[in-house]
C-alpha cells in the first residue's frame, strides 16, 4: 500500500514539476502575476508530494516490506532500525529520490521565502529548478523506479552493504546531496540571470547564502566520507583519489571559486560573466558526480548501479542542462555589462587569481578522473591514474594558492600597493620564516618538503588571525571591534585557519606516517611510533546481524596502558566482511590497528599504523565548515537582500 | 573575438560529451584480451583421470590444418557462477557446437563429482590444477569462454557466465561466421 501511495505521489510530483518548469516561464515573459503565482504553488506542492513519496519509501524500509524490489535488495530483517531507515538512501533508487527531495525542498524554499526577489526573476529561477526536477523524476520513474514491486515477495531481503552500516554513512550521502543540490540554486539563478540579461550586486547577495550553505554541507560531507574511509575500510588512508571522491572534490573546488567570485560581484560589481559561468559549472560538476557513480563509465568501489541505460539518461540530463546553459551563456553573456575595473594589485585581483588557481586545480582533478575514459576512446588501453599523478599536478597548483590565501583578506578593494600589503603581513611572514627554520633544524634537511608544509600551515593560521588583529588595531580597541566585526569576518578567519590545520595534518601524514604488517600471537608486543602494542587475546562474538572476531590489544605509552579492540565482522546475509579498526586518537596523532585473517597457529594478521596529526585533517575541514556557518549567520544576508529588492520593485513597476 | 571566448565553454563541453558518449557504449567490465586474433598458446593437458583423454592446442587446428571453430570454456568446481552458466553450456553442446572444458585450479576428483551432479556438456576436458595454462591464456576468473577459429586462433573472449542473450546475439553468430570463413 505504502508503495502505491509513494508511486502515485511521485507521478503527481512529476506533473507538478512539469507545470513548474513551463507556466512561470511564460508568466515571466508576459509579466502575468497569476501565471507566476501558479509556478510558486506548483513548486510548494511538488515538494509536498516528493516528501510523501520519500516518506512512503522510508516506511517500506523500516517495516521491511520485501514486496518492494529495492527493499528486498537492500534490507535484511535482522538489520538494526537505524540502518533499515538509512537503507532508504543506501541504494541507487532511494538515493536519487533523496536527491529529488532535496531539490524540491530547495525549490519550495525559494517559492515561499523568496518574496524579496524580483517576481519575474523568481519565476524564472523556479522554472529552471522545475526543469531539473522534471528530468530527475522522469529518470526515477522510467529507469530506476523505487516503488517497483516483486511478486512473489521474498521472505527476507538481501542486506544493505555492511560497509554502509555505519553511523557516518547514515548522514554522509544526505550531506553530500545537500551540497550538490544546493549548487542547483546557483545554477538556476545563473540561468535565470542569463535569460533576463542582467546581473548585479543584489543577484550575488541572493546567491551567496545558497552557495555558502551548499559549500558548508559539501565540506562536511567530504570530511565525513574521508573519516569513514579511514576507520571503516581498514587501510588507514584518508583520501584515495578514487573517481567518486574526486567527483565530490570537483564541485567543492569550483564551489569555493564561486564563493569568492560572488563576493567580488557582490562588493564591487565585477567578474559578472565569470561568476555566472562558475555557477553553471559548479552544478554541472555535481551532476557529473552523480553521473560518475551511476553510469558505469568509471568503475569504482562506490558504484551502486552499473546500468548503461541510466548512464545515457543522465548524460541526456547533463547535455540538456549544462549544454543548454553554456549555449545560453555563449549567446547572452557577451551582451551583459562588464563590471567595474580594478588594478592588478587589489582584493579583486587577488580573488581572481584564487579563482584561476582553483579552476586549474579542478581541471587537473577532472583530467585525472576522466583520463581513463579519454584514453579508452583514443586507444585500446584501460588505464587509470593514481596518487603520483595528483602529487605531481594537484599539489603544485594548490601550494601557490595556499600562499595566496593569506594575501586576499589583507588587500584593499580596487587598488593597493604591494609594499603596503607586505608591511601588513610582516607578522605572519616572520612567524612563517621562524617556523620553517625551526622545522628544518628539528627535522633535518631531508624533510624540507614536510617543513615547508608545516611553515605553510603556520602561514595560513597566523595569516588568518592577522585579519582579526588588523581589525582590532584599526577599529579602536579589542572590545569595541569584537562587537563590530561582522560574523562573516569570523567565518573567513575560521575557514582560512581551518585550511591551515588541514595542511598541517596532510603534511605530517605524508611525511611521517609509519606502518607495520605482521602476524601476531597473543602475548606478543610490537612498538609502533611511541606506542607499545600488545595482543592480549582473540575471541569470537555475535552482533545483531554479524559475527565478529575481536582482537583485544593493550596500548602502552609512557607507562600507561589502555585497552583497545579491533574487529573483523562477517555479515552472513550478504556474505561480506568489514573491518572495525581500533584507533587510539590523540591530538598529536593516532595509533591505528586493524586485524586481518587469523592463521591456523593461533596468530592473526595485524596492521599497525602511526598516524601523526591525522585528526587535524578532519578538524581543519570542520573548522572550514564552521567558518561557512559563521558567514551564513551574517546579518548582511538577511537585511541587505530585502533592501535591495525594494529598490528593484520601485524601478520595475513603472515599466 | 569576445563572442568566441564566451563560446569556448560550450565547445569544450561538446567535446567532452563525445568522449562520455563513447565511454558509455563500452562495457565497463570488458577487459581486452591481448590474445585476440593470436594463436592459442601451446599446451597439452591430461584429462580428469586416466580413462578420459585430455586435449592440447592441436585439437583447435593450426594455420595449415583447418578445423571447425570451437569453444574453450574455463570452469572450476569451486566457482560460484559456473552452476549458473551450466544449463547454457548444455544447450550449446546440444546444438552441436564442439565445447572444450578447461578445469582450472581445481582438484580433478572434485570436478568429476561436480560434473556427475550437473551433467557433462564438454566434448573433452583438460585438467589444469597448477593453473599454468590458465596463466598463458590470461584467465582473469571463472567462468571464461574463448572462441577459437578453425586455425587455432583466439577470436573472442567472454568474461563471466554465458547468458542466453550472449549466446544468441554474440557467440552463435560469431561461430556461424567463422564456420563460413574460408
Amino acid at each position: 500500500m505504502a508503495g502505491e501511495i509513494g508511486h502515485f505521489a511521485l507521478i503527481l510530483a512529476l506533473m507538478l514539476a512539469l507545470t513548474q518548469s513551463v507556466v512561470p516561464m511564460i508568466g515571466a515573459s508576459r509579466n502575468d502575476p497569476a501565471l507566476m503565482a501558479v509556478g510558486r504553488a506548483a513548486t510548494a506542492l511538488q515538494a509536498l508530494f516528493v516528501l510523501t513519496a520519500f516518506a512512503a519509501l522510508a516506511f517500506a524500509f523500516v517495516r521491511t516490506d520485501f514486496s518492494l524490489q529495492v527493499v528486498a535488495e537492500h534490507t535484511h530483517s535482522t538489520q538494526p532500525l537505524i540502518y533499515r531507515f538509512a537503507g532508504t538512501w543506501g541504494n541507487h533508487e532511494g538515493s536519487m529520490l533523496l536527491w529529488v527531495l532535496i531539490l524540491s525542498i530547495f525549490g519550495a524554499a525559494i517559492a515561499l521565502f523568496g518574496d524579496n526577489l524580483r517576481t519575474t526573476f523568481q519565476a524564472r529561477v523556479l522554472a529552471v529548478q522545475g526543469m531539473i526536477g522534471t528530468a530527475f523524476i522522469v529518470f526515477l520513474l522510467f529507469t530506476s523506479n523505487p516503488f517497483a514491486r516483486l511478486s512473489p515477495a521474498p521472505l527476507d531481503g538481501a542486506e544493505l552493504n555492511p560497509l554502509l552500516q555505519d553511523p557516518g554513512l547514515v548522514i554522509h550521502p544526505p550531506l553530500l546531496y545537500l551540497g550538490y543540490v544546493g549548487f542547483s540554486v546557483a545554477f538556476a539563478f545563473a540561468v535565470a540571470a542569463l535569460i533576463e540579461g542582467r546581473v548585479d550586486a543584489a543577484w550575488a547577495r541572493w546567491v551567496r547564502p545558497w552557495v555558502l550553505a551548499a559549500w558548508t554541507c559539501l565540506t562536511c560531507g567530504i570530511a565525513l566520507g574521508s573519516f569513514w574511509a579511514y576507520y571503516e575500510l581498514g587501510w588507514g588512508g584518508w583520501w584515495f583519489w578514487d573517481p567518486v571522491e574526486n567527483a565530490s572534490l570537483m564541485p567543492w573546488l569550483m564551489g569555493t571559486a564561486l564563493l569568492h567570485s560572488a563576493l567580488v560581484l557582490e562588493r564591487r560589481g565585477a567578474l559578472v560573466s565569470w561568476t555566472i559561468l562558475l555557477g553553471i559549472l559548479t552544478f554541472s560538476l555535481s551532476l557529473i558526480g552523480t553521473f560518475l557513480v551511476r553510469s558505469g563509465i568509471l568503475t569504482s568501489v562506490h558504484s551502486f548501479a552499473v546500468d548503461p541505460r541510466r548512464g545515457i539518461f543522465i548524460l541526456a540530463i547533463i547535455i540538456g542542462s549544462t549544454g543548454a546553459a553554456l549555449a545560453l551563456f555563449a549567446w547572452r553573456a557577451p551582451a551583459m555589462k562588464s563590471g567595474a575595473l580594478f588594478s592588478s594589485v587589489s582584493r579583486e585581483a587577488g580573488l581572481t587569481l584564487n579563482n584561476l588557481f582553483l579552476m586549474a586545480a579542478t581541471a587537473v582533478v577532472f583530467l585525472g578522473t576522466f583520463y581513463p575514459v579519454i584514453m579508452e576512446a583514443v586507444s585500446t588501453d584501460k588505464i587509470s591514474v593514481g596518487p603520483p599523478y595528483y602529487a605531481l599536478t594537484f599539489v603544485p597548483i594548490m601550494a601557490p594558492l595556499l600562499v595566496l590565501v593569506v594575501f586576499g583578506p589583507m588587500l584593499t578593494w580596487k587598488r593597493d600597493a604591494l609594499a603596503d600589503v607586505v608591511r601588513r603581513l610582516r607578522g605572519p611572514l616572520l612567524a612563517t620564516v621562524i617556523a620553517f627554520v625551526v622545522a628544518v633544524a628539528v627535522l633535518g634537511r631531508a624533510n624540507v618538503l614536510a617543513a615547508s608544509g608545516m611553515a605553510l600551515a603556520v602561514w595560513l593560521v597566523i595569516g588568518a588571525c592577522a585579519v582579526l588583529v588588523r581589525r582590532w588595531r584599526l577599529g579602536g580597541g579589542f572590545i569595541r571591534s569584537v562587537r563590530t566585526t561582522p560574523t562573516s569576518t569570523y567565518g573567513l578567519v575560521l575557514a582560512h585557519a581551518g585550511l591551515g590545520i588541514l595542511v598541517a595534518g596532510i603534511s605530517a601524514m605524508t611525511a611521517w606516517q609509519s606502518s607495520k604488517i605482521l602476524v601476531m600471537r597473543p602475548g606478543q608486543t610490537v612498538t609502533i611510533g611511541r606506542e607499545a602494542v600488545t595482543l592480549v587475546s582473540i575471541h569470537e562474538a555475535t552482533g545483531p546481524n554479524y559475527e565478529a572476531l575481536i582482537a583485544s590489544f593493550d596500548f602502552t605509552r609512557n607507562g600507561k596502558t589502555r585497552p583497545m579492540t579491533s574487529e573483523r565482522r562477517f555479515y552472513p546475509a550478504s556474505r561480506s566482511q568489514t573491518t572495525e579498526a581500533g584507533i587510539e586518537g590523540r591530538i598529536l596523532g593516532n595509533t591505528y590497528v586493524a586485524v586481518g585473517e587469523p592463521d591456523k597457529a593461533g596468530g592473526i594478521v595485524v596492521r599497525l599504523y602511526d598516524h601523526p596529526l591525522v585528526g587535524w585533517i578532519w578538524s581543519g575541514a570542520v573548522l572550514m565548515a564552521l567558518g561557512g556557518c559563521a558567514s551564513l549567520a551574517d546579518r548582511r544576508f538577511r537585511l541587505g537582500a530585502a533592501r535591495a529588492s525594494a529598490g528593484y520593485v520601485g524601478r520595475l513597476v513603472p515599466a | 573575438m569576445k563572442r568566441l571566448l564566451f563560446a569556448l565553454p560550450v565547445a569544450l563541453f561538446g567535446a567532452l560529451i563525445v568522449f562520455f558518449g563513447y565511454g558509455l557504449t563500452q562495457d565497463p567490465s570488458h577487459i581486452p584480451s591481448i590474445l585476440i586474433d593470436k594463436p592459442l598458446p601451446q599446451f597439452d593437458l591430461p584429462g580428469l583421470d586416466a580413462t578420459s583423454p585430455g586435449f592440447g592446442t592441436a585439437v583447435f587446428g593450426s594455420p595449415v590444418a583447418r578445423g571447425e571453430p570451437k569453444l574453450l570454456n574455463v570452469f572450476a568446481s569451486w566457482c560460484a557462477a559456473c552452476p549458473q552458466e551450466h544449463p547454457m553450456l548444455g544447450r550449446i553442446a546440444a546444438e552441436g557446437v564442439p565445447l572444450f572444458g578447461l578445469d582450472w585450479k581445481d582438484q580433478p576428483d572434485a570436478a568429476k563429482a561436480w560434473l556427475a551432479q550437473l551433467g557433462n556438456p564438454y566434448a573433452r576436458i583438460a585438467s589444469d590444477p597448477g593453473a599454468r595454462t590458465g596463466i598463458d591464456l590470461g584467465v582473469t576468473g571463472v567462468p571464461e569462454t574463448f572462441v577459437v577459429d578453425g586455425h587455432g586462433r583466439v577470436r573472442y573472449k567472454q568474461i563471466g557466465p554465458i547468458t542466453a542473450d550472449d549466446w544468441e546475439k554474440t557467440l552463435k553468430p560469431m561461430l556461424v561466421r567463422l564456420r563460413n570463413e574460408a
